[in-house]
């Protein structure tokens, strides 16, 4: 009970005091103490996670009530929460690569004058995403889902001097509050149906298969909106390349690692809830499935670095909601844990390339850095292998269990998913060339000055490259051995009391799969070698790109097409309203009242002359009237 | 001097209190002159002292509350009194007047 | 009980009391109200004697006939307003000023017949002394008594400091003073 208190209390106390009093500190105070607040956070989580592994008596977990939050008629709300298999998982990997980047930050903000509110901002989304998880009810998963949003807004508009970053903030919060509507209608049918929003009240009912299949859908799709929105899924994604107008670390942080994956906690969450509406399933899979495909292609033709692992976290997360959507839950996890691993290392190993060039961000610029980074190149490569699928790395496995899963539900999603596994490789590859291959291109920058970034930079590279290489371990697949194998997926089951044990397919179709997928990797790999670093091509500039490029360059002309269809709408509808509704018959309304107030205050300034005679008639005669009702009545 | 109370009431003094107070009130109210203001006022307070000392002698019973009352409102007449006229003593230097009617520097 | 029934002294002093209550209200002269205001208080000490009153007929007397109506007198010699300078007010205002006094009269008296008569008990004739009152204000009304020390400390130094000269600021309005009566 207490080491809930205190995984919270910590971030939370850090943000307070940077918060409040950060200004005053010096940097190195501030930086450290944002840090070993949520690296104090992650050693009680991990003290917490053994309990859990060790204690059987702890197999629900920890429950912690703060205090009862709403109390109205028959809604009742508790500040309460929960740490059970699932939410410390979350809690690890929030509070574990949370230090990470808190450390990572020191060096890389270092010479922000908004130092101390980079960290309190940090630590108060590290708070609000810990609410998120941690929270026993739906109200404190809104909570935490609207404190990650509030800071994810600040963050990306951290450097808000920059009109473009803050349009990106506004953009992000805007499409997060479309899919938060969802979230909140789903919450009203929940609450609606079961008269509770209590995780351990309503999950059991909905598994108990009462509630009819057409609520079950309609709850489950609401939700499944509020996931598209923080997890950036068609046709919510936008806000998610755009949000990489923040600081890097917030980008590896928010944007790769952890609050885009609270969609995907959300639905696992729920599993009973998604795995009852087939229906919502499958609209799941083919969004998931359309935004891996869409994001991917987009970015093969991006050139900015960051822009690229933005369109790959999008199409990672795709592949997630994939993942559930073909009722492979423990595949989802264990994708969102070694995604935050090696998306967090890439994004933090762009950011180091980005600190080293002095915040150039396009990789056409780039080139040949492996030579002055060999830190960043050798991180940032174990990173592009895990991503693409190379044999026996964290994303190996999990990439494969996903399209394991995939093969068993439908033959054309796996297709498409190899597909759109392909183009990873060749994305990233590409840019992976381009950066750290072939010859320097900047000329405002030379290449002497390109430098290694700091320890406090390198250490959480190297540390996230190890977990890149190792994550597999967490759910090895049945082949390496039955005794190693699938720890993940027993160690959700309690969490997960319906999903099926799906290894009903035998050995050699599964190596034939994984054969597929090596084969997939290999072609990426030589295509792009071939391509960048033999031929030493370079990807030509916008304007230039043919065709179908140009399609892509554009990023699908997404932004354009609800540019027109959504906002031109909306902003004549708004001229409209301004210039009749508003102006006419509100402010007429409005000035009005003001003008006839004006005209009777006029008239009532004569009483007040300042003439104390008058004052005194007025009081006698007020005096009288008194005294002469009291007589009377 | 007992022998008049038999013939008398409270409410006759009530009565030319009360003629007195409104006295004072009418000239409160009329007059522009700060000094005779302050007379009216002090008219007004001895039509409450008269009061007093009638409804002193109408409880009986060796009660003197009544006429310790009338001391004090005399204690804080002559201190408003005091005041009352250094105000008006410097209102007249730094204005040349003492017509109420001139000071209405309340209005803003 | 009929106004004719009633004691003599009692009526008389009355008649004087609201006659020169009236002049003090009604004369254009600042002094003249001065003189009929301190006629009114004789005319209340009376009414204490007749009250057994008789140390507060003194006290009446001292302080309000002769210490403030004094003051009074003096303040108007000083600032020389003894002449006939307040400008007379529309006769609206004391139609005004009659009305309202006079609502208030009434609505007063009105109240008052609802309350039944009541004869006076009467009281010792020892009680107004001032060696009766004397130990009544040192024992029971101390404190009071102290207070109203303070309060008289308080308005004396109030006083002194209002009636203070800015000597900067008054020579000035003097020279004004002088230039104007020039």
């Amino acid at each position: 009970m207490n080491s809930i208190a205190l995984i919270l209390g910590l971030p939370i106390a850090g943000f307070l005091i940077n918060g409040l009093f950060g200004k005053s500190l010096p940097k190195s105070v501030v930086g450290w103490l944002g840090t070993f607040a949520v690296l104090a956070s992650f050693v009680i989580a991990l003290g917490v996670f053994n309990d859990l592994r060790l204690n059987p008596d702890f197999q629900n977990g920890l429950n912690f009530k703060l205090y009862t939050f709403l109390n109205v008629g028959n809604f009742h709300v508790d500040f309460a929460f929960s740490l059970d298999r699932l939410s410390v998982m979350m809690t690890l990997i929030i509070t574990g690569i949370g230090s990470l980047i808190h450390l990572y930050s020191i060096a890389y903000m270092h010479e922000d004058e908004g130092f101390y509110k980079f960290f309190a901002y940090l630590n108060l989304f590290i708070f609000n995403m810990l609410i998120l998880v941690l929270g026993s009810n739906f109200m404190m998963l809104f909570f935490g889902w609207e404190g990650v949003g509030l800071c994810s807004y600040l963050l990306i508009g951290f450097w808000y001097k920059n009109a473009e970053y803050g349009k990106a903030a506004r953009k992000a919060f805007v499409m997060n509050r479309i899919g938060d509507l969802g979230l909140l209608m789903g919450l009203f049918l929940i609450f609606h149906q079961y008269q509770s929003l209590d995780y351990n009240i309503v999950l059991p009912k909905i598994a108990d298969g009462s509630t009819s299949v057409y609520m079950l859908t309609a709850i489950s799709m609401c939700l499944f909106v509020g996931a598209m929105g923080k997890s950036a899924q068609i046709p919510l994604y936008t806000w998610l390349p755009d949000a990489m107008a923040g600081p890097t670390p917030v980008s590896a942080l928010i944007h790769a690692a952890t609050m885009v994956t609270a969609g995907v906690y959300l639905i696992v969450r729920c599993e009973a809830l998604f795995y009852l509406s087939p229906i919502t399933n499958n609209v799941i899979m083919w969004v998931g499935l359309a935004t891996s495909l869409l994001a991917a292609f987009i970015g093969l033709k991006q050139n900015d670095i960051k822009k690229v692992l933005a369109y790959s976290t999008v199409s990672q997360l795709g592949l997630m909601f994939v993942a559930i959507g073909c009722g492979a839950y423990t595949a989802a996890m264990f994708h969102l844990a070694t995604h935050a691993f090696f998306k967090a290392l890439l994004f933090l190993g762009s950011g180091s390339v980005i600190h080293a060039m002095h915040h150039e961000q396009d990789i056409r610029q780039m080139g040949g850095l492996k030579a002055k980074m060999p830190i960043t190149y050798i991180t940032f490569l174990i990173g592009t292998l895990a991503i693409t699928g190379f044999p026996f790395l964290s994303g190996f496995f999990s990439k494969d269990e996903i399209l394991i899963a995939a093969f068993e539900h439908n033959k054309i999603v796996y297709i498409l998913a190899v597909l759109s596994a392909t183009v990873t490789g060749l994305y990233m590859f590409r840019m992976f060339f381009t950066t750290f291959h072939g010859t320097y291109r900047n000329h405002h920058h030379s290449f002497e000055k390109v430098h290694e970034s700091p320890w406090q930079m390198s250490v959480p590279l190297m540390v996230l490259a190890v977990l890149s290489v190792l994550g597999g371990l967490l759910n090895l697949p049945k082949y390496l051995g039955e005794g190693v194998s699938h720890k993940l997926a027993h160690w959700l089951a309690p969490i997960l009391p319906m999903a099926e044990n799906h290894s009903e397919i035998s050995h050699s179709t599964e190596f034939a799969l994984l054969g597929v997928a090596v084969t997939v990797f290999i072609i990426a790999f030589l295509y792009t070698r071939f391509k960048y670093v033999s031929r030493n091509a370079v990807p030509e500039s916008d304007e230039k790109t043919p065709y179908l490029g140009k399609l892509l360059v554009n990023k699908f002309y997404v932004d354009e097409i609800y540019d027109t269809i959504i906002v031109k709408p909306l902003e004549m509808c708004s001229q409209i309203v301004d210039s009749f509704v508003d102006s006419k018959i509100i402010g007429g309304f409005v000035s009005g009242i003001s003008s006839v107030l004006l005209k009777i205050s006029n008239l009532n300034k004569r009483i007040q002359n300042g003439n104390i005679e008058y004052y005194l008639t007025f009081m006698v005669i007020a005096l009288a009237l008194f005294l002469g009702f009291n007589l009377l009545f | 001097m007992l022998n008049i109370f038999q013939s008398l009431d409270i409410s006759h003094y009530i009565y030319l209190s009360c003629v007195l107070f409104c006295i004072g009130l009418f000239g409160v109210l009329f007059r522009r002159n700060a000094i005779v203001l302050l007379m009216c006022i002090e008219l007004m307070l001895n039509a409450v002292n008269l009061l007093f000392a009638a409804f002193s002698e109408y409880m009986g019973d060796k009660d003197a509350n009544g006429q310790m009352f009338v001391f004090f409102i005399m204690v804080v007449a002559a201190a408003e009194a005091a005041v009352g006229l250094a105000i008006l003593v410097m209102v007249y230097r730094n204005t040349r007047k003492t017509d109420v009617s001139f000071l209405d520097s309340l209005k803003d | 009980m009929h106004i004719t029934n009633l004691p003599l002294p009692f009526l008389i002093l009355s008649f004087i009391t609201i006659l020169c209550a009236l002049y003090v209200v009604t004369s254009k002269n600042p002094v003249h109200s001065v003189l009929a205001l301190i006629l009114t208080f004789f005319s209340i000490s009376a009414h204490y004697i007749l009250l057994n009153a008789q140390f507060l007929a003194i006290v009446n007397l001292m302080v309000y006939a002769g210490a403030i109506m004094v003051l009074f007198l003096f303040v108007l010699m000083l600032l020389n307003l003894s002449k006939d300078t307040e400008p007379v007010k529309s006769n609206l205002w004391g139609v005004a000023a009659a009305i309202s006094a006079g609502l208030l009269l009434v609505v007063i008296t009105a109240s008052l017949q609802k309350s039944g008569i009541a004869v006076m008990k009467g009281n010792s004739p020892e009680i107004g002394l001032v060696k009766n009152l004397g130990r009544v204000l040192m024992t029971e009304y101390l404190v009071p008594f102290e207070l109203s020390g303070i309060l008289f400390i308080a308005a004396m130094v109030g006083a002194v400091l209002l009636g203070k000269r800015d000597s900067e600021k008054q020579d000035l309005l003097q020279q004004n003073d002088v230039q104007e009566n020039a």
